[in-house]
């Protein structure tokens, strides 16, 4: 029995499983903290296999994500107090001069629920199918895939080619904001496209694993994808700046955004495109030292939004008398976004009086920015008995926004966070 | 959709290396490659590409949340709002 049990996202591999009759099954609960007093989530999740026959596996995974905090608005700090209006248009938050604003209305659960049919269709070759389903209560995203995986030369090679087709449907709160039309201020009417969104998302993947030899095993996989449709944030702006005093112009003596009588905010809502085209390169070797395990895998990014982005990874698993220790260290360096704009100026990009734009797409997204982040980790792990282990790991991400030139005090502060997460597996 | 994507000249190199990567890796490795019997330490979990699954789903939920990337492992999985 040779099914590909060992996957995330159906990651097709050559190896064999043992056969067992019963759910091997993993929990975990993860919390992820971010300074300053950003996003708190707490994330339980349980992942379960078993065979069906001697030709099926079935795999379902349930993630429950419990989110708090405050996120970025997209506008930056500034050397005065900002006030905006929240995404139902009813109220408002203010930031105090040299403070990033943040939107501390920010609260979400998501369930998200996924299963996975792997089928033998002969002695060499299988199929995954694979369905999922996520609802948050302002997103929704549905999606199916499937992955044919074939070996070769004595199940040493095994090539996988996947599809994947994703439907995403966007409800923001208050409806879909109308791109680069202003904020207003509560009891003005809301610059509205609609009530709700959707794109399309669709992936191609082929990839082949290799055994090198009794000791080392690489993959090398090649995936594009396309997205079509809403991509907004729908919740994201950015700052429209008098370039005479570096402040949002609100005092600037325009017309537009004179706010006590057209309502009008110095804060556009942002504009992506609608296709978003993506190619990904990625590399990965597992290496069995006499005792310990290297695993190291390299990411090429690139899509026509010009991101181009790098991601190392490696982990290395030494084994003690009892149970492993498992450091961790992840490297990531992007590119920004062609329409990435720490802020659009009044007069050059923003007309005074009619508060025309003279650009299509604009965003102030710090994930859209030119960034690097580090990940160091460290696992514990504990096998309790032959099937059953315990696990605790702790990571600390520390991810460095580079804004270019700006005003002092109005950088993209950096973000740190804390991952701690504990991990149960056992047969049921 | 995959015409426009196949045939958009953006990207092309990258896409005819990868693929002409593939193609050739079939007779390449023939040459490579161990017996059944030797495959004691490539059926450990430790030694499987990815050996701890939750792990990295988790991982990858938070760095798609986080960073402009995604992709390159597998196909699925599913979106998420991610604000």
């Amino acid at each position: 029995m040779s099914l590909a049990t060992c996957t995330l996202l159906q990651i097709a591999a050559p190896l064999a499983q043992a056969v067992d009759s019963e759910w091997e099954v993993e929990s975990a609960v993860l919390f992820y903290s971010e300074s300053d007093s950003r996003v708190l989530a707490i994330e339980p999740a349980v992942y379960a296999s078993r065979d069906i026959n001697d030709d099926e596996r079935i795999s379902l995974r349930l993630v429950v994500d419990a989110l708090t905090g405050a996120t970025p608005n997209g506008a930056h700090a500034s050397s005065v107090a900002q006030t905006f209006t929240t995404p139902s248009g009813r109220s408002s938050y203010t930031a105090a001069a040299g403070q990033t604003p943040l939107d501390d209305t920010f609260h979400d659960t998501r369930v998200a629920f996924g299963a996975d049919w792997d089928i033998a269709i002969d002695r060499v070759s299988r199929i995954t199918w694979g369905g999922n389903l996520s609802r948050e209560f302002d997103y929704t995203s549905l999606g199916a895939s499937a992955t044919y995986a074939r070996d070769y030369n004595d199940r040493n090679t095994t090539l996988n080619a996947g599809l994947a087709f994703n439907y995403d449907m966007i409800g923001p709160v208050g409806g879909t904001p109308s791109v680069l039309q202003p904020m207003v201020d509560p009891g003005f009417t809301l610059n509205r496209a609609g009530a709700d969104d959707n794109k399309t998302i669709t992936d191609f993947l082929i990839g082949v694993t290799q055994v090198i030899s009794r000791q080392t095993l690489i993959q090398f996989n090649y995936g594009f994808g396309q997205t079509d449709g809403y991509q907004n944030d729908p919740y994201k702006i950015v700052t429209v700046i008098d370039p005479l005093t570096g402040e949002p112009a609100t005092t600037s003596g325009s017309t537009f955004f004179d706010t006590a009588s057209t309502g009008n905010l110095p804060y556009l809502y942002e504009s992506r495109p609608e296709t978003r085209d993506r190619n990904v390169l990625y590399f990965k070797a597992v290496h069995h030292f006499d005792e310990d395990v290297i695993n190291f895998s390299y990411r090429y990014y690139e899509d026509d939004w010009d991101v181009t982005s790098h991601t190392f990874d490696l982990r290395y698993r030494y084994e003690m008398d009892e149970g492993y220790l498992q450091p961790h260290i992840r490297y990531y360096q992007q590119d920004a976004a062609s329409f990435y704009t720490h802020n659009l100026e009044l007069g050059t990009d923003v007309n005074p009086a009619s508060g025309a734009v003279n650009t299509t797409f604009a965003s102030n997204d710090y994930r859209l920015a030119k960034s690097e982040t580090v990940t160091l980790g460290l696992k514990y792990g504990l096998p309790l008995g032959k099937n059953s282990e315990f696990s605790i790991r702790g990571e600390v991400i520390s991810q460095t926004v580079n804004d270019g030139l700006v005003p002092s005090g109005e950088e993209t502060p950096d973000l740190d966070a804390i991952i701690l997460q504990v991990n149960y597996s056992l047969l049921w | 959709m995959f015409r426009a994507c196949l045939y958009s000249t953006k990207n092309k190199s990258v896409r005819v290396m990868a693929i002409m990567f593939m193609l050739i890796s079939i007779p390449a490795c023939s040459s490579m490659g161990i017996q059944p019997w030797e495959r004691d330490l490539l059926a450990k979990d430790s030694m499987q590409l990815v050996p701890d699954y939750l792990d990295n789903f988790m991982d990858e939920h938070i760095y798609f949340s986080k960073e402009a990337s995604s992709g390159g492992q597998g196909v699925g999985g599913g979106g998420c709002g991610c604000n």
